[in-house]
């Protein structure tokens, strides 16, 4: 007699082909994860102006290199990414847009309009 | 439990590759997950070859010729083959289906079959289904009533009462959608799943069912509902077109107005 401790797990994520919404999902979380870690510099650089030159030249002089600029890039998309899921999550909350065949689609909506406010906010400040 | 690696013993392992039928000049390749429990090894990844031309159209054909042609021993549940007992669930070139309602046409070159996903495999496709017929049964699926039945006729419905259980009571529990949600995954032990939090909404939004606060009260907890995170892979993938992400959003809201 075989027990069921000796069977097998099925493979899942290493062979599940997740849809968009799917990604969307997780990345909301990550880009929540990274959003808070952002903050971190954010308050860093508050700090900073309140107190010495030095330090508020040094996180300036960062901000301006290109791992700097690309960083508050990448922080600036997070944001957007996380809000515009966020407001997908209070339109589910309503019970809509669950139609299987607008998933896609309004995922596809969520990216662009989130590629669409950062780029906007980039060239603003 | 989170845990994104597949434990060593059910990492799959390459496996044997059958040769091609001779004469076919139409080939479809299907590369099929094994595992028997009478040889004490890893689960492998078998490769069939087989003649387009003379296997019928849907996935469950294939598999069907496979086990009368060439492997005997290849074991998969099928019963009805028209998509009303949801036996032949299992997981498609990455997406679960019922292998009687794909169509090979639709799969691409190669077919990539495994069991569902996140589950304990009995043999090849066959996986444990005990966990989450418990679970449907954990939703009461039975009309609760507390009011003495009419003495002259049944409890009757308004047209527009028992259209509220049209994509609900079509659910006939393949465990595409559960096994297709991570959050399953990772917590199925405290957490419902789609499928039987679409059949917990059935009996909620039943009209005549009068212990709709009870299911409530049942419902209210941390895990067994709200680890529904709106992933949305279960209305993805339910081959009978039902929207169980739908129905949790629609406990959630009624567990929301019930509050205020």
């Amino acid at each position: 007699m075989v027990t069921g401790s000796n069977r097998p797990l099925s493979p899942h994520l290493q062979i599940y082909r997740l849809p968009l919404a799917a990604l969307l999902s997780i990345t909301h979380r990550i880009s929540g994860v990274v959003l808070s870690l952002g903050l971190i510099l954010l308050i860093a650089a508050l700090f900073s102006v309140a107190g010495s030159g030095a330090f508020y030249s040094a996180i300036h002089a960062f901000l301006n290199t290109i791992l700097g600029q690309v960083f508050l890039l990448l922080w600036l998309f997070a944001l957007f990414l996380h809000f515009c899921h966020g407001i997908r999550h209070l339109i589910w909350d309503t019970v809509s847009a669950f139609d299987r065949s607008t998933l896609t689609r309004h995922s596809l909506w969520e990216l662009g309009l989130a590629v669409l406010l950062t780029l906007i906010s980039w060239i603003i400040v | 439990m989170v845990q994104f690696n597949l434990p060593p013993h059910s990492r799959i392992k390459p496996g044997k590759t059958w040769p091609a039928p001779e004469d076919a000049k139409n080939l479809l390749t299907v590369r099929v997950y094994r595992w028997d429990p009478e040889v004490p090894d890893n689960p492998r990844l078998d490769t069939f070859q087989l003649d387009r031309d003379r296997c019928g159209a849907m996935v469950l054909d294939a598999l069907i010729r496979i086990k009368n042609q060439i492997d005997p021993s290849l074991t998969f549940r099928r019963s009805c083959r028209e998509g009303v007992c949801g036996s032949c669930a299992m997981n498609i070139n990455g997406r679960n289906a019922l292998a009687c309602t794909k169509a090979i046409e639709d799969c691409g070159e190669t077919l990539t079959i495994h069991p569902l996903p996140h589950q304990s495999v009995i043999k090849d496709l066959v996986t444990d289904m005990t966990h989450f017929y418990a679970q449907y049964a954990s939703v009461q699926p039975w009309l609760k009533t507390l009011t003495p039945a009419p003495a002259d006729r049944e409890r009757l419905q308004s047209p527009e009462e028992r259209a509220l259980l049209d994509d609900l009571y079509d659910c006939i529990l393949c465990a595409c959608c559960s096994t297709a949600c991570p959050s399953y995954w990772w917590n199925s032990d405290r957490y419902l799943g789609p499928a039987a939090l679409l059949q917990a909404w059935r009996w909620i939004a039943d009209s005549r069912d009068e212990a709709t606060g009870e299911r409530l009260d049942s419902l209210e907890d941390p895990f067994k509902l709200y680890r529904c995170h709106t992933i949305m892979n279960c209305t993805d993938t339910c081959p009978k077109g039902l929207n169980p992400a739908k129905a949790i959003a629609e406990i959630k809201k009624l567990l929301a107005l019930r509050r205020e």
